[in-house]
């Protein structure tokens, strides 16, 4: 039987004698064959000795039973690493960070307990999953909405707190902030309720989000100072119409005033839609087509266009600009979409284009116009996550394809924030392209573009394969270390990453001698005194770890 | 909770097939793979329904063009032991991970195995 580290086999076993007891013996996972299950299917470490991996699991199915699973942790100094669904695939999957912990698989807390449909919230436990929650809402026939990521079978709260993000609207895109009251075992066993759901018969837990004196829900996100059992969402009443429209620009340097007047639209609310960036001229597609690409192909380019391309730095030749202006294929288009009742979208496009009609050349034009609702069949014709349609259909990213005849095993998500301008585009291509290269990485071989999930700021999200080869790997591991590390030097960080990557990423956020590295810590110290719950999640260590370091 | 109530389920269909053994016709077949079928709308379908658009079709159809698994469909495959299923839904392949008890219960994946295996000729 395996035995977490620093637990001798004596108390291990009395453990999962006290385990068994608490939560029943068919939910208390020892043997290897069932630990298997929670490797981590995308690990970098792929059947290397170093891949992280569970010593035992522990599937609850209530608040009470985590309380009593915690208590028992204490008392026999157990590691454990709670995950929610264990879908975040590329950010961690189900394995610990810290190898050798006992993984608290809540999955089995799978309540909807409630969908308001008059003040547009949920209130879910960990183990609910944004197919669960939109299949309920269709069931009640509620007319609302959830925001969701590509990959549909990750746990609302679970995407939340590790700030995952989606494509409805602006107020529902960024997952954490869309959240309204969090219910948390702390790790001494006792149950903490945040913001309004700290009054004793709170009536307003999901509608306020502060409460009253310091608003902490921010600590229990990204962390490990609590297993997080109950959770809000603020949900988008279901809007009557869809349009989606672009604004098509001739010239490499139309780039700049055109995210300019992106920031501008999209602060200013006179759009609220994902937007979405694309190159036709460069062939980069938008976020929302990637998985169009992947099924049928890229669009197919002359041979001059082609060749034109190879010749071109950090996306740019005269020759490709001209060549562009000739064929009349623009160099950037922007996708703009908008929810609402018609006469507002109608308006709200109409003001847009007065923006962008100062770039010289902007080309306008409405692609899509959707009465609402649709359903998940109808939805299947557009990118499902901007109708707030749960899909897996982004696995064709690393899937077999006739585009891609070999298959990865997975992939690690490279994801920094840069400054939503222009110029920060082709900065960050300029250092991330040059460093790729050095280090024999697949990122940045061509012209990229980043998303726009958040409105303040840009990321890029790519995937780094996993492949069968450990060579391979490891030359992918150290150089997206490496990647880390140059991005940190420009002012860049990751916003979220495997286990694997955690140290590194964190080590960037340094400010003051890692003052915010030693503040983690010293919550740690006071809320987790026995470091019991996610050691090293964020790089965050319980003192006996961190000493040994 | 959902495995047990499944689990009832399950057995109920076998006690429906038992007393429908003299006249076998599709409806008790249907009925007896109702649970697997339910186990594959929940946690397969997305990846295999039929299509391009779903992502597991698209890698089979890919990976055997021009055989009797050209379309790529799970559900239709008469050549897919109920063994190969309860191994690649506890491994994983590619990009597609390996589910856990929670997710999938040893008494689901039997059902979901019989259910996609219905179509193979037992022996193979």
């Amino acid at each position: 039987m395996r035995v977490p580290p620093n637990v001798s086999s004596a108390d291990y076993a009395r453990a999962l004698a006290e385990f068994e007891q608490a939560i029943g013996r068919e939910w208390v996972f020892t043997s290897d064959e069932d630990l298997d299950l929670y490797r981590d299917a995308f690990s970098p470490f792929l059947n290397e000795p170093e891949e992280r991996i569970a010593s035992g699991a522990l599937a609850p199915v209530s608040t009470e039973q985590v309380q009593q699973i915690v208590r028992i942790a204490n008392k026999y100094r157990i590691p454990i690493y709670p995950i929610s669904t264990g879908k975040n695939l590329g950010y961690g999957g189900s394995a610990p960070a810290y190898s050798g912990s006992v993984v608290l698989d809540l999955k089995r807390m799978n309540r909807i307990i409630e969908v308001n449909e008059q003040h547009a919230f949920a209130l879910v436990e960990p183990g609910v999953s944004y197919f669960d929650l939109y299949r309920y809402i269709q069931e009640h026939k509620l007319k609302v909405w959830i925001d969701c990521p590509d990959p549909g079978w990750g746990s609302v709260m679970g995407n939340a707190l590790d700030r995952g993000g989606g494509y409805t609207s602006a107020n529902y895109r960024n997952h954490f902030d869309s959240h309204c009251g969090m219910e948390i075992v702390l790790p001494n066993g006792e149950l903490l309720r945040t913001g309004m759901g700290a009054i004793p018969n709170a009536q307003t837990w999901q509608q306020y989000k502060s409460g009253c004196g310091p608003w902490i829900d921010g600590i229990f996100s990204q962390s490990n100072f609590g297993v997080v059992t109950k959770m809000g969402f603020w949900l988008m009443p279901e809007p009557e119409a869809y349009q989606r429209c672009t604004v098509s620009v001739p010239r490499y340097h139309d780039l700049m005033p055109l995210v300019e007047i992106l920031n501008f639209v999209e602060n200013s609310r006179i759009t609220s839609g994902f937007p979405d960036l694309e190159s036709p001229l460069l062939g980069y597609p938008p976020v929302g087509q990637i998985q169009l690409w992947n099924e049928t192909g890229p669009p197919k380019m002359s041979a001059e266009h082609a060749n034109l391309l190879k010749g071109a730095k950090l996306g740019y030749s005269p020759q490709i600009e001209a060549y562009g202006a000739r064929a009349g294929i623009p160099y950037w288009r922007l996708w703009l979409s908008f929810h609402g009742p018609e006469e507002v979208i109608q308006a709200q496009w109409h003001a847009a284009q007065r923006h962008f009609a100062r770039i010289q050349g902007a080309q306008f034009a409405v692609v899509e116009q959707v009465k609402l609702p649709v359903d998940a069949q109808q939805a299947t014709k557009y990118h499902e996550p901007e109708f707030g349609v749960p899909s897996l259909r982004a696995f064709s990213i690393g899937a077999r394809t006739p585009w891609n005849p070999t298959p990865s095993k997975g992939h690690m998500w490279f994801s920094p924030i840069i400054p939503r301008t222009g110029e920060a585009i082709i900065e960050a291509n300029r250092v991330f392209s040059e460093a790729a290269q050095s280090l024999g990485m697949p990122l940045f071989t061509t012209f990229t573009l980043p998303a726009c999930f958040w409105e303040r700021a840009f990321i890029f999200i790519l995937a780094t394969p996993v492949t069968e080869d450990p060579h391979l790997n490891k030359r992918y591991r150290e150089g997206f270390k490496k990647l880390i590390e140059v991005g940190g030097q420009h002012g860049w960080g990751e916003y979220r990453t495997a286990p694997v990557f955690q140290h590194a990423v964190m080590d960037v956020y340094s400010f003051n001698n890692h003052v915010l590295q030693r503040f983690h810590a010293t919550l740690k110290d006071a809320i987790d005194p026995n470091g019991i719950l996610s050691a090293g999640r964020y790089d965050i260590w319980p003192k006996h770890l961190r000493e040994k370091a | 909770m959902r495995a047990r109530r499944l689990t009832g389920t399950v057995t109920s269909g076998l006690l429906l097939l038992g007393a429908a053994s003299r006249a076998v016709g599709a409806d008790s077949l249907a009925a007896r793979h109702a649970p697997g079928r339910a186990v594959y709308e929940k946690w397969c379908a997305p990846c295999h329904d039929p299509g391009i658009i779903h992502p597991g079709t698209h890698a089979l159809m890919t990976k055997y063009p021009n055989s009797t698994r050209a379309s790529g469909l799970i559900t239709a495959w008469t050549d897919l032991p109920a063994t190969y299923v309860t191994f690649m839904v506890r491994h994983g392949i590619s990009v597609m991970p390996a589910f856990r008890k929670t997710e999938i219960s040893d008494a689901e994946l039997a059902a979901l195995a019989a259910y996609l295996a219905r179509n193979t000729p037992t022996g193979r």
